[in-house]
């Protein structure tokens, strides 16, 4: 029972990482363009220049 | 072109505290990865540039301007000439944020999955212990409140979206879906904690935040579906010209945004651009390509005199007009007012799930006080009242009547866009399957949408190529293009609204009108063009809008489905008759403005039709808007695409194609309601009578969301259209 005690929190700890790094990906606006990332993860030439961050529009 | 040189657009360019400029523009043409980076790439190496990201999802270009630099005429020049055209959007809309809402039903679908993921961690030893297995009270009460820790921050975060929804739509007097749904999460939470606090075995955590994550599922992909819809008249807007080049009386010609324009005003408009507003001509002649606001496939001669219209594109002599009507009384704006109009009175129609849901709400609200009430009559005591008046709206939360809708229609949609028909709403679907009567435009949708010269010996077309390469006229280019590449004519004089002059093989010749010619013609045809050297007899070609291919079998297949169709075009009766008969469409109407579109479709609807409007041109444009259900080809302009519903790529069988997949969509969302209410009259009386446990409720949302979910993907299986 005590490891449960330990496992348990542990692994809604894990599921919270997960959920934290969704919502990150949601506010980068990740998911704004999938066709033009599709695109852009093939093309050195894109990843130029010096607005390479997320847009944050 | 130098007119483009002295634009004036910094009236599209946002500048804020540090004068750094923002600009959006909406790029068309822009089809893979390799224009994505010409796109940025043509953007940034202008100067005064500091960023360009283009999204290719949405084809909208944002860039970031130096503080007190960079000219947004530039960019639009730079970007036109790469063979990109692009439109800057109105600052004040164009900087709106984007999709919010989906942004937020994401976060919201990713928690409650996180949540009925975690949840089910402590629940599910619960159940075993429901059937004897060894787990005293002690450990059920750690589960539960391990479990209520979990789902009632989730529960409540993941309801956000039903109850404001519920919310509202209390404050106007209505119960909707999300009414039944926000009081049972809300009334199952209440229940599961008093009955952890007094160590029941009734606690629902795990079957709130479920049937939250299911719901927001059906809710998710019915956004994306609406979304791509939104744009409508904000694109049509767009695609008017922005600027007009306004001639002083001082003589010297002037940029000027075109909301600026003065009725009076002179105006002038050099060949390739479109005219601004509604105006009269008083110097010059030119040919008007009218195709954008009338569907006229024949270029129309503009003199001193003739009235044009605002859009109406200037393609071959320079024009000094005089302006009859600002910018927003002109056809246009008319046109984007109309076409608001249309989408209201069609967002009145009520959707399947919505005539569900009030049914559904009453009966099941009643069925939970019937139940609280004669429980406690019939001496079981409040809590055991309570708890089973709970059970009956948590196993009757319409947890598949969420799904009956969006799931069928994401599949219908899917199988559609393999097809090559691109559909905009769920509703949209819904509104197509009812279609009794498809009105069809003729220029671009019966027929390609442009000239094809007809029986013309190879000979004749070799000897008049070097001129027709030279002129602009759309004619002349189907007769070059029918010719392919060779010689140009030399010493090039364009007479517009004439036709060509110039020299070949040392030879003064000339293309055009039979005027022009030196002719007498009888017929003096729009779709006719006559060559000749000077002063020997003249050949003459002819052109013609040729049919699609499968138009007529489109249309059989329409008629054999019980569909009434009829053609209705701006264009003049013999062009409109000809493709309707070859079409075998007997009923079709020739001449129309687009007012009278509208005022066709209206008629047709007033008299109890259902009417599908398929057509491609701006004229089309409030017509799509208002009908039942409409689509245009992916060739149509943008504004007819955004008003459509259904945009479809490839032949006319996409209309009946489309029509069989709405209406085998309709039969599945209909079984799924079916199936819905079979639950439901055994599901109910079962929570009535005190028969549900946990595990049972877990099991019984979950199977049948699954059954409706299997259900909506035998649309996917099953035989493709014809």
């Amino acid at each position: 029972m005590n490891i449960f005690l330990l496992l348990a929190p542990f692994s809604v700890l894990l599921g919270l990482t997960g959920l934290v790094a969704f919502w990150w990906t949601l506010r980068a606006g990740q998911y704004d363009d999938p066709q033009g990332d599709a695109a852009r993860i093939l093309d050195d030439h894109l990843r130029e220049g010096p607005d390479d961050e997320p847009d944050q529009a | 072109m130098n007119a483009l040189a002295a634009r004036d657009l910094s009236a599209f360019v946002a500048r804020d505290a540090d004068a750094r400029g923002r600009l959006e523009l909406l790029v068309t043409g822009a089809r893979c990865g390799a224009c994505l980076a010409k796109i940025e790439k043509t953007a940034r190496e202008l100067s005064g540039v500091e960023a360009a990201r283009f999204n290719l999802t949405t084809g909208k270009l944002a860039v970031t301007l130096s503080p007190k630099a960079g000219d947004a005429a530039t960019i639009v020049d730079a970007l036109t000439a790469a063979g990109y055209p692009a439109t800057p959007f109105d600052p004040a809309q164009a900087i709106e944020k984007e999709d919010k809402e989906g942004r937020d039903l994401a976060l919201a679908l990713g928690v409650a999955g996180f949540g009925a993921g975690n949840v089910m961690m402590f629940t599910v030893p619960v159940w075993a212990g429901l059937f004897g297995q060894e787990l005293d009270g002690t450990t059920r009460e750690i589960m539960y409140w391990f479990a209520a820790a979990i789902a009632t921050p989730c529960a409540l975060f993941a309801g956000m979206p039903f109850f404001r929804s519920a919310w509202s739509s209390l404050r106007r007097g209505k119960a909707n879906m999300d009414v039944p749904i926000s009081i049972g999460v809300i009334l199952t939470l209440i229940v599961s904690f008093s009955e952890t606090f007094q160590k029941g075995e009734h606690a629902y955590f795990d079957a709130a935040v479920t049937l939250l994550f299911l719901l927001l599922i059906g809710r998710y992909l019915d956004h994306k579906l609406r979304l791509r819809a939104r744009s409508a008249a904000r694109d049509l807007l767009a695609l008017q010209v922005p600027s007009a080049t306004r001639l002083g009386a001082d003589g010297l010609e002037r940029t000027v945004p075109v909301r600026d324009v003065e009725v009076g005003d002179r105006l002038v408009v050099v060949p390739g651009d479109r005219i601004p507003v509604d105006a009269v001509v008083e110097e010059g002649a030119s040919d008007l390509d009218n195709a954008l606001i009338s569907g006229e496939t024949a270029a129309t001669l503009a003199r001193p005199g003739t009235r044009t219209h605002a859009g109406a594109l200037n393609l071959s002599g320079r024009l000094v007009l005089r302006a009859v009507a600002r910018s927003e009384d002109s056809a246009v704006a008319a046109i984007a007012r109309l076409m608001e109009a249309g989408a209201q009175s069609r967002s009145a129609y009520v959707r399947l799930a919505d005539k569900a849901a009030a049914l559904y709400v009453p009966i099941v609200h009643t069925l939970a006080v019937l139940t609280f009430a004669g429980v406690w009559a019939v001496g079981l005591g409040p809590r055991e009242a309570l708890l089973r008046a709970a059970a009956v709206l948590i196993i009757t939360c319409p947890c598949a009547l969420g799904l009956a809708v969006p799931a069928v229609q994401i599949v219908a949609s899917g199988r559609l866009f393999r097809r090559g028909v691109l559909v905009k709403s769920g509703a949209a679907l819904e509104r197509l399957a009812e279609i009794t009567h498809v009105v069809f435009d003729k220029t671009g949708v019966l027929t390609e949408g442009r000239p094809r010269l007809i029986d013309a010996p190879a000979a004749d077309i070799a000897l008049a190529a070097p001129l027709a390469r030279a002129s602009r006229h759309p004619l002349a280019r189907s007769l070059a293009e029918a010719a392919g590449c060779g010689e140009v004519a030399t010493d090039i004089v364009e007479v517009a609204g004439m036709g060509v002059e110039g020299v070949i093989d040392g030879r003064k010749a000339r293309l055009g009108r039979a005027s022009f010619v030196g002719v007498e013609s009888s017929a003096a045809s729009e779709t006719e063009l006559w060559f000749g050297y000077e002063g020997e007899t003249s050949i003459r070609f002819a052109f013609q809008d040729s049919l699609r291919e499968d138009a007529r079998a489109a249309v059989a297949a329409l008629q054999d489905m019980g569909v009434w169709v009829e053609v209705v075009s701006g264009d003049v009766p013999g062009p409109v008759q000809a493709a309707a008969m070859r079409a075998g469409i007997h009923r079709w109407t020739a001449g129309v403005t687009p007012f009278d579109k509208v005022t066709i479709v209206e008629r047709l609807q007033a008299s109890g039709r259902k009417v599908l409007m398929v057509g491609d041109g701006l004229n089309d444009a409030a017509a799509l808007a208002k009908a039942h259900a409409s689509m245009a080809p992916g060739s149509a302009v943008d504004a007819s695409q955004n008003a459509a519903d259904l945009v479809f790529s490839g032949g006319l069988m996409a209309v009946p194609d489309a029509i069989t997949v709405a209406r085998k969509a309709r039969r599945r969302v209909l079984e799924n309601f079916a199936f819905s209410a079979l639950y439901n009259m055994v599901a109910a009386p079962a929570a009535m009578f005190g028969l549900i446990n946990p595990f049972v409720a877990a099991l019984a949302m979950s199977g049948s969301s699954l059954v409706v979910i299997l259900n909506a993907m035998r649309m996917g299986l099953g035989r493709r259209a014809t």
